[in-house]
């Protein structure tokens, strides 16, 4: 039985979309909330951002680097040049508006919007910092969603090493939906994540009146192990096979050991050939193609929270 | 061609061209031109010059869909006989090439067949893009197609219009055909998309030789779906758009949409409804990359074409 856990309100929370140009559902629902003007939620102060607006204005992932990786303190504190990276200095902006990162003045939480063309449903993604106010939310949105199952991935990176944009805040997540083509909106996918959206703001007028989480079980937890890279011919350096039909679509199945996971171009099959059953998620993600990921492996375990409730109650 | 009443005879087809990358992140067909041309057994017929060509390598060097402007839409007379020059937009360059290898469009030395591989992020399946509904040569390898691949389905797609006809790479052939496979993202390959364009590909290679080997293809008819309209997304004053494809329309291409039925729905949830006149067929549904061209989907008709008997010119003598 853990110990309760109390936590100070959520004064200040922000929601963000286009980190990527062509994620199209965050761009357009952050819109939404603009086009609505939501600038509260219960007690707490909302902020919405529209992340990269040259890469949106040009329906692209990035311009100059992807910005989902410009949140490491190193880049965060790097002097601006002339050379600097669109998204390098857009980062430095972000994190002056939202943090500064690890500063008392940052936002209480922040919650990034992304799509995938991988057949991820609804997927909650955190730093593997067991953080029981953001696993209370994922739990949340779990128990309530029921356009799209619901999965959390944890990153095996310390929040310390955090890169994404979303650690700005002092608690951070991401959504993340699929599958959708990058540069489309899709009605439904929409439709769940602005479902995600409204429970996770439902969630923070909740907690900040006062209401108490009991501890729980989360299941449905997948905690990154490795990327699994596409085949290369050794001479031209070119990929040699596709993802394999029996594997494409479906993402956190079991991965066992002899088990399809390419098909070459001359029509042989590739076996996945570790020793441990794992799950794939990212299965043919557009954007990891330059990253050489054909997809991630997890583990699937299962967190156990304490209870929370807001702390002054 | 000469035509006697319903007979068409056509000089074989001896040069054929299989070009990918006509939009660089449209994966299958730059997958599989590539595959070709480092080993092209796959695509050999007897008697047949079978040429994979990337159209738009810069393109596909960036996996963007275009550099400078729209490669599919470059092949108009003022496009090819401008002057050459550096000032050119990258394509409207690259389109002037590829009339002087695989042309002149329209005239006697053109290539006889060309295939254009496409991509589409629609729910279109293995659709075939015919250009112009007295093609009889193209409309019996359709209706050899459709045969070959049933139970599953081969639509085709006549782009015959007054104003929404575009002047596309394969149009310098005497017999284009556009090839056009979804759903797939851009930048993705899926193993299933790439078979399924093999398939279609094999079996249009396979009519070819047939065809040059003498065999008399009898009268058939062949039903397509004509371009008929397109629908732009509705948008606010400054051109954003400001609703989405309607969940009981996306991916619901070649099914019929009747005045009354869901078409849009805005992002504060409410329905937008379809308010034409008649039944319509829609089809690219939702295509990425028809947003900046105003289109949301394009509308079609059912129509039924006739082909005349067709044999090879040769069988006359």
């Amino acid at each position: 039985m853990m110990d309760p856990v109390s936590l100070p309100p959520l004064s200040r929370i922000a929601i963000c979309g286009g980190t990527h140009g062509n994620e199209m559902s965050g761009v357009h629902l952050v819109r939404e909330l603009q086009r609505q003007k939501m600038e509260k939620v219960g007690s707490a102060a909302l902020t919405t951002v529209i992340s990269n607006p040259c890469a949106i204005q040009v329906c692209r992932r990035y311009i100059d680097k992807d910005l989902n990786r410009c949140f490491t303190d190193a880049i965060l504190s790097s002097p601006v040049t002339g050379d600097t990276p669109y998204e390098v200095r857009r980062a430095q902006e972000l994190s002056a508006l939202l943090g500064p990162k690890g500063s008392v003045q940052a936002m209480d939480l922040v919650c990034d919007l992304h799509n995938s063309t991988s057949n991820m449903g609804l997927s909650l993604i955190t730093y593997f910092n067991q953080d029981p106010l953001i696993l209370h939310i994922c739990r949340h949105i779990q128990r309530k969603v029921t356009l799209a199952p619901v999965r959390l991935i944890q990153l095996d990176t310390p929040h310390s090493d955090a890169y994404s944009l979303d650690s700005i805040g002092k608690h951070s997540f991401s959504i993340e939906v699929g599958p959708q083509p990058h540069g489309v909106i899709r009605a439904d996918i929409f439709n769940i994540m602005k479902e995600a959206v409204d429970q996770t703001l439902e969630w923070v007028r909740c907690f900040n009146s006062g209401s108490a989480f009991e501890g729980a079980e989360v299941d449905n937890v997948y905690i990154f192990v490795k990327s699994v890279e596409y085949p290369r011919d050794p001479e031209t350096n070119h990929v040699t096979a596709v993802i394999h039909p029996q594997l494409q679509d479906r993402d956190f199945c079991l991965l066992r050991p002899g088990d399809p996971m390419f098909l070459t171009f001359s029509g042989d099959t590739v076996k996945y050939e570790g020793e441990e059953v794992l799950h794939p998620f990212f299965v043919n993600e557009g954007a990891y193609y330059e990253k050489n990921i054909a997809f991630h492996l997890g583990r699937r375990i299962t967190l156990t929270i304490p209870s929370l409730q807001m702390k002054g109650h | 061609m000469t035509s006697i009443s319903n007979v068409s005879c056509f000089n074989e087809a001896r040069r054929v061209a299989i070009f990918g990358g006509t939009h660089g992140n449209e994966m299958s067909g730059i997958t599989l031109v590539n595959l070709w041309i480092k080993n092209g057994k796959e695509i050999q017929r007897k008697g047949v010059e079978t040429k994979p060509f990337i159209t738009n390598p810069r393109a596909v060097e960036k996996c963007t869909r275009y550099v400078d402007t729209d490669l599919n839409r470059a092949f108009t007379t003022e496009n090819l006989s401008a002057p050459s020059g550096d000032d050119l937009p990258y394509e409207v360059k690259r389109a002037q090439q590829i009339n002087e290898i695989f042309g002149p469009k329209g005239s006697p030395d053109a290539y006889d067949v060309i295939f254009d591989l496409h991509n589409t992020t629609s729910n279109m399946g293995c659709t075939l893009i015919l250009e112009s509904s007295k093609d009889h040569f193209n409309l019996q390898m359709m209706h050899y197609i459709k045969k070959a691949i049933a139970p599953d389905s081969c639509p085709v797609l006549l782009t015959e219009h007054p104003l929404l006809k575009y002047s596309t790479s394969r149009s310098v052939a005497k017999h284009p055909i556009g090839l056009e496979v979804g759903p797939q993202p851009q930048g993705v390959l899926r193993s299933n998309i790439f078979e399924s364009m093999r398939v279609v590909l094999k079996h249009a290679l396979d009519f070819i030789e047939l065809f040059n080997e003498g065999l008399e293809f009898p009268p058939c008819s062949v039903d397509v779906f004509r371009v008929w309209d397109k629908m732009d997304y509705p948008r606010d004053t400054n051109g954003n758009i400001i609703a989405m494809v309607h969940p009981n329309l996306q991916d619901c291409d070649w099914e019929p949409l009747n005045p009354g039925d869901p078409m849009f729905q805005m992002f504060d949830g409410t329905t937008v409804r379809y308010e034409g006149v008649g039944t319509v067929y829609p089809t690219f549904i939702n295509e990425a990359a028809y947003y900046e061209k105003q289109q949301a989907f394009v509308t079609t008709r059912r129509e039924t074409l006739v082909a005349g008997n067709c044999f090879i010119l040769s069988l006359l003598d």
